[in-house]
């Protein structure tokens, strides 16, 4: 892979390859599809643009890629400004959504159509080198129709990727792949960026997806950008609703500020006192004034009444009933009617499994304080539920 | 009984087959006669009636004064027409699938009312145009009717393939370098091809078999259908059986060898 | 943490845009409909207009025509030809029926029951397409000549008793006669009733036919309900496609008829080629051209198909 890091070198030296968007927005008559929005690429990563169809992400992929011309704004690929190019004299290319693979051509062919386009005229060397990236080699000489998805899926990225292109654009990649195939398309596909050092922008629905591959995920809600940061951190401190409830699953609990020292916020929710880190608090947390608190299901443990003496002093704890209970192997998943919340969701791993822990069993719930984010309570509380279902 | 009872039973699970079948019989009858009386050897100036086998036809096509001159103007007619119709409808249809536009629905209709309309209505108007100009009738007059009539069927059919054709493999192209130009001779047109040659076909067959546009607006030349059509009134030489088997042998022998090219192709592929 | 991992696939992919490629140039697609259509203007839309001002000119070959308004010759030609206006929709008619109870089992059988023979039959159902159709016509001639095996079978069933009680058939003749004609365009349209049918049949999912089934319905159900209801496309453009060609075709009637069965396309035929009344073939064929046009609106009209054009 000697080729690869030069490549990589090569783009390093060639100054900032950031992919910068300035105030960049699009309509359609009076549907706004993205709202003018700011974004910065840096040059060199996975950068996941995740949301819900219709969310705009896809429109905003296009725009980079010169296929939507934008309402406002302007595109910038390192230095250059780009907006007022056309596709092809834009060095970005594009994984089409089902690929787009040509027909009528052959996967060499397929492969060989930029470099072809570009007037390079020995492509032989090049295509086969990209063919073994993507191990396709023995496949060359066929036809679309006769490639397997996965394999389909390889050739569009070889396709594009040979172009050395300074961004790959990546729309919906895997969306027609089946979850097994799509789980090793995921880690190939991180393979073949690692290796080549292109900057990837990807678009999907995915959250699971976006999370696995990227270094970086813009949530994309209704035409905006809700939030960007890296998995890890997005998932632990959403800071709206719709990221809360579209990246994994929330429990959300509307509750009163009741006083607020030192570093926590302490509220009120349906008579139990629940504590929160002050610095995971993204809402204004005066006294007397509405938050939603929220906990994710897997950090929360699930004690039957009886034993409630044995919880630790200094946890969050709220008391309730199991109303439904489903076992899923590595876990079981409580629904818990609480007075705060009743829906209450919490998924136990299933290490030592407590027989009275069943439907109509009265537990406390209980979680570390730390563990503990508090939101707006100004936002609908079910924003981006059904998204993430859907997804 | 019970064979009588079983053969009802397959009679009636069966009824649709052996009824279409029968439909076949009724198309393809007149193919055999035409075939059978390509061998014949008629008294007299008909050719309806069986007398004696006799390949004397079959050794002379060309015996009958006028037949082979009116085959020839006919395939050449047909030729241009398919030209000129495939071109000019080729183009119509991109536009439509392709492009935004006004009058949108007046030039649908526009193409449209040829197929709806009876052709001896288009003949009998055409001619009237004709007339009115002075124009000199024949292989000019005949060319241009047999492209306004083919140029809906080609419009037809290049649409049907054009919209069904994935956009974003135009657009992959403009991705991929391909300004607007070679996006349309390296994509757009080998996916749309097999469209386009079925339009044209359909034109050429329609063009060469045409008899009442051709029969009004002719003159006095005298084109394939034409002939058989003066033959009819005068006498039927068997040279024209000779011509019909010919072509629908020829047309048979087409179609099988590229579904034969196709089906090995397909296996190989597999 | 589980159900994280194991969020099912989406059914349906997020929506692509499916957008026309930006295109430069606003002027292109009237460069590309330019030149088809100025000729459809030219040689159809144009000759409909001079053909109106035709039927209404008075004068005479040698003197020249001249637009008078003589909207009478419309009046003289209706009254004068109304057997064979009435005889050309009568026929075409009952071709059209003809073809759509011959080609439904013919397109059923291909769609459905031919397994690998279908391409075979598709080719044996387009393949008489390439001998000109005028040869085929002039075959039937044989077929159903005085004295021959067609006509003698007929004669020993007793059907031409019946056909000549009905006045479709005259005596022992089967030529000549309006059953002769019929029998012509039947065949001659045929295959335009049969593509389109087989075409809206093709796409039917067989499953329906399983489901149905499964829902209690016997196969003659299944078809009524079902089957044909869902070629309903296609039997309207088939008998459109047939209909329409059928009435104003001359041929047939020529050549397989006699006088008392000419149609109207013989009358304009003759009355612009042999007679050389130019205004009162212009007006019968404006005369056919609006009845159609009215009979096809009213059609579509009434089977709720109008998004077939």
């Amino acid at each position: 892979m000697t080729t690869n890091t030069t490549k990589n070198q090569k783009a390093a030296t060639d100054g900032g390859g950031d992919v910068r968007l300035a105030g960049i927005g699009k309509t359609y008559g009076s549907f706004t599809a993205v709202h003018p929005l700011d974004l910065t690429v840096p040059e060199g990563s996975f950068f996941a643009l995740l949301g819900a169809s219709g969310c705009g992400k896809t429109t905003t992929l296009r725009m980079i890629a010169g296929l939507e011309e934008p309402s406002s704004g302007t595109v910038h690929l390192g230095d250059q400004d780009v907006t007022a190019l056309p596709p092809y004299k834009r060095p970005v290319n594009t994984v089409f959504q089902s690929y787009a693979l040509f027909p009528h051509l052959d996967i060499y062919e397929n492969v060989a159509f930029g470099l072809r386009r570009r007037g390079i005229k020995s492509v032989k060397k090049q295509v086969g080198e990209m063919l073994d990236l993507v191990q396709l080699g023995e496949q060359a000489r066929k036809k679309p129709h006769q490639l397997s998805g996965g394999q389909q899926q390889r050739v569009a990225v070889a396709r594009a990727l040979i172009n050395h292109p300074k961004v790959l654009l990546l729309d919906e990649p895997l969306g027609a792949l089946d979850l097994k195939l799509r789980r090793q398309m995921q880690l190939e596909l991180k393979r073949i960026q690692t290796e080549v050092g292109i900057t990837f922008v990807h678009v999907t629905h995915d959250q699971e997806e976006a999370m696995t591959m990227a270094d970086q995920v813009a949530v994309m809600n209704a035409g905006r950008v809700e939030q960007l940061g890296a998995p890890a951190d997005l998932y632990e401190n959403p800071r709206t609703t719709f990221v809360a409830n579209f990246l994994g699953t929330s429990n959300l609990i509307e509750a009163e500020v009741d006083t607020r020292g030192g570093e926590d916020v302490v509220v009120k929710a349906a008579g139990d006192k629940l504590v929160l880190p002050g610095a995971r608090c993204s809402a204004p947390a005066k006294a007397g004034g509405k938050v939603l608190v929220g906990v994710r299901p897997e950090k929360i443990s699930l004690t039957h009444a009886d034993d409630a003496g044995s919880i630790p002093e200094g946890r969050n704890r709220i008391t309730g009933t199991i109303s439904n209970t489903s076992f899923i192997g590595v876990s079981t998943q409580y629904v818990v009617d609480c007075a705060a919340c009743p829906e209450f969701e919490v998924y136990a791993q299933n290490i030592d499994r407590d027989p009275r822990l069943a439907p109509g069993a009265e537990v406390v719930l209980h979680w570390n304080p730390a563990h503990t984010f508090g939101l707006d309570a100004a936002q609908d509380i079910d924003a981006g539920v059904a998204e993430g279902e859907a997804a | 009984m019970a064979f009588v009872t079983s053969f009802k039973n397959w009679f009636k699970r069966n009824l649709v087959v052996i009824a279409g079948l029968l439909t076949l019989a009724y198309l393809l009858l007149p193919n055999v006669i035409v075939t059978v009386f390509s061998f014949n050897k008629p008294n007299g100036r008909f050719n309806y009636e069986w007398q004696q086998f006799s390949t004397d036809a079959w050794k002379d096509p060309c015996g009958v004064a006028g037949l082979c001159g009116s085959l020839s103007l006919s395939l050449q007619i047909a030729l241009w027409a398919t030209l000129g119709a495939t071109a000019l409808g080729t183009a119509i249809a991109f536009a439509l699938v392709r492009y935004r536009f006004r009058a949108r629905g007046a030039i649908n209709s526009l193409i449209f009312l040829p197929m709806a309309m009876p052709e001896v209505v288009m003949a009998a108007s055409l001619l009237t145009l004709f007339l009115n100009m002075g124009a000199q009738l024949g292989f000019w007059t005949i060319l241009i009717a047999h492209i306004m009539f083919c140029l809906s069927f080609v419009v037809t059919a290049v649409k049907a393939r054009v919209m069904s054709m994935d956009p974003r493999l135009e657009q992959a192209a403009q991705d991929l370098y391909a300004g607007p130009f070679q996006t349309f001779v390296r994509v757009t047109l080998p996916i749309a091809a097999p469209g386009i040659a079925a339009g044209a076909l359909l034109a050429f067959a329609l063009s060469f078999d045409d008899f009442i546009i051709t029969n009004f607006n002719a003159g006095s030349t005298v084109t394939f259908p034409m002939f058989v059509w003066g033959s009819a009134q005068r006498g039927t030489p068997v040279q024209i059986n000779v011509i019909g088997t010919a072509m629908f042998v020829i047309a048979v022998l087409f179609v099988l060898a590229s579904m034969v090219i196709g089906n090995r192709r397909n296996r190989r592929k597999a | 943490m589980s159900t994280l991992t194991e969020a099912p696939p989406p059914l349906t992919p997020a929506a692509p845009e499916q957008k026309p490629p930006r295109i430069r140039g606003r002027w292109t697609p009237y460069w590309l409909l330019l030149p088809g259509i100025l000729w459809l203007v030219v040689f159809f839309a144009a000759p409909m207009v001079y053909q109106a001002s035709t039927s209404v000119q008075t004068g005479s070959l040698e003197e020249g025509y001249k637009v008078t308004w003589h909207f009478a010759t419309y009046w003289d030609a209706v009254s004068e030809y109304w057997p064979q206006f009435l005889r050309s929709v009568a026929y075409a008619a009952s071709a059209t029926v003809l073809c759509l109870l011959l080609g439904y089992p013919l397109a059923y059988l291909i769609a459905f029951r031919a397994g690998r023979w279908r391409n075979l039959i598709m080719i044996l159902v387009i393949a008489p397409f390439f001998t000109s159709f005028l040869i085929r016509t002039l075959a039937w001639k044989t077929i159903l000549a005085d004295g021959g095996p067609v006509v003698g079978a007929l004669n020993t069933l007793h059907v031409l008793d019946v056909t000549s009680w009905l006045g479709w058939t005259s005596g022992d003749r089967v030529l000549a006669t309006p059953l002769a004609v019929v029998c012509g365009l039947t065949y001659n349209f045929l295959p335009f009733m049969i593509l389109p049918l087989y075409t809206s049949l093709e796409r039917i999912d067989g499953r329906l036919h399983e489901a149905a089934g499964d829902l209690y319905a016997k196969p003659s159900t299944v078809f009524r309900k079902v089957t044909f209801p869902l070629s309903m496309p296609g039997v309207v453009s088939g008998t459109l496609l047939t209909f329409i060609p059928a009435t104003g075709d001359y041929v047939n009637a020529s050549l397989l008829g006699s006088a008392d069965t000419g149609m109207i396309g013989n009358v304009i035929q003759s009355q612009f080629l042999r007679v050389l009344d130019y205004p009162t073939a212009a007006a019968l064929s404006f005369v056919l051209m609006a009845a159609i046009l009215a009979m096809v609106t009213f059609y579509i009209r009434k089977s709720g198909t109008e998004d077939l054009v």
